[in-house]
């Protein structure tokens, strides 16, 4: 083989700089980062369990979506009986008072840009996570 | 086992009817008309009624546009080719085109008329829109879905009321207050009246119904034995280019 190494060599370079993202952020400490969103402390059950809610809330929103603009049914029946008014402004955003510091910390971290915020209104306060008596 | 091919076939034929006789029978005996009978919106036809004699715009009466307007975050861009309409004014002869009687009463004439989305009973909008974006409820509200609208302005091409708008721009910088209980919209959609559906749902009239003083806006189920029903039966009244098929359900008092 002619330039053996010369081609070994690039080689070696071009997988250095190719796996160059992998290697640096598992040695700077970043690779085990998690988003960590900020949970409200006024409630600890949402619509349904945490981790449904972690799994499949994009889907249950788009249920949502569909039950109350096409089928004019504005009343959700939880799985465990709970009754909860369809409302994204008004449901979600009561208790996750804080956009910012929970939606976005993950749609972020997984570079999802959902535009439900188009057109929903965020309350303009955004209050930081009300306080507990 | 002995059998002929003519047995074969029989046995065969028999055997497939038994097979297609269910789903035969599913189908035939369905009622086509079940499922319309069901449902929140069922045995309901909502309309409005617009009493010009008792309307106030011509003296420059706005209470129940700016109502509409705020209830449910309608920018006021500023440019009429850009502008957002739900519920506004329009001259008389602008309103009603098709009526050409020689001698219309002169204050009918210069008085000014509120106009909107008719609702209409045939709406051509619904027919036109690829992604069912629009489309009329069993109640009779022609209803938009925001988030299914592409904006491919077909039905604003198809409505011959101009009721509905297109937004060319984020209106939200057009908005003064932006009402939390409604959304806003986006770029890229059409936009119309609902009758207030989301009040309707909460027990609530239509926002301009609600903010009229003078009693001219009237809203309710149009079936024999109601108010509006024995309004429109007993009185002359108008619907805007209703011999175009549409079966407009806004009905003007004169």
């Amino acid at each position: 083989m002619y330039d053996k190494g010369k081609i070994i060599g690039g080689l070696a370079v071009f997988l250095c700089l190719a796996s160059f993202p992998v290697w640096y952020m598992a040695a700077s400490g970043k690779a085990d980062y998690s988003p960590d969103p900020v949970l409200p402390v006024s409630e600890n059950l949402c619509v349904e369990s945490a981790q449904y809610m972690k799994e499949y809330h994009m889907q249950l929103m788009q249920q949502w979506r569909d039950q109350a603009v096409r089928q004019g049914d504005s009343i959700y029946v939880s799985s465990d009986n709970r009754t909860f008014d369809i409302n994204l402004t008004g449901t979600c955003l009561k208790c996750h008072t804080n956009k910012a510091d929970f939606c976005d910390r993950c749609h972020n971290y997984t570079g999802t840009a959902p535009n439900c915020w188009d057109c929903h209104n965020v309350p303009p306060a955004n209050a930081p996570p009300q306080v507990t008596k | 086992m002995n059998i002929d091919r003519r047995s074969f076939l029989k046995l065969a034929a028999l055997g497939l009817l038994a097979v297609a006789a269910k789903p035969a029978f599913d189908l035939i005996s369905r009622p086509s008309a079940a499922r319309a009978l069901e449902g929140p919106f069922a045995g309901k036809r909502l309309a409005m009624v617009v009493d010009l004699n008792a309307c106030t715009a011509g003296d420059g009466c706005v209470d129940c546009i700016a109502a509409c307007h705020s209830v449910h975050n309608v920018p006021d861009i500023g440019n009429t080719k850009e502008e957002i309409k739900w519920l506004w004014e329009v001259d008389y002869k602008r309103a009603f085109p098709d009526q050409e009687n020689g001698f219309v009463s002169e204050p009918l004439l210069d008085s000014r008329v509120l106009v909107l989305c008719n609702h209409c009973d045939n709406p051509p909008c619904v027919k036109v829109c690829p992604t069912q974006a629009t489309w009329k409820r069993e109640d009779g509200i022609v209803m938009m879905d925001y988030h299914r609208c592409i904006g491919c302005r077909y039905c604003m091409a198809a409505c011959p009321y101009g009721s509905r708008s297109f937004n060319w721009r984020d209106p939200r910088p057009y908005i003064d207050i932006i009402q939390q209980g409604y959304p806003t919209r986006t770029r890229g959609v059409v936009e119309k009246c609902n009758f207030c559906e989301e009040r309707l749902s909460d027990g609530l009239q239509p926002a301009c119904v609600e903010a009229c003083s003078s009693g001219a806006l009237k809203f309710g189920d149009l079936k024999p034995g109601t108010e509006l029903y024995d309004l429109i039966s007993s009185q002359f009244n108008l619907r805007r280019k209703a011999e175009l098929g549409t079966r407009p359900q806004v009905y003007y008092l004169l």
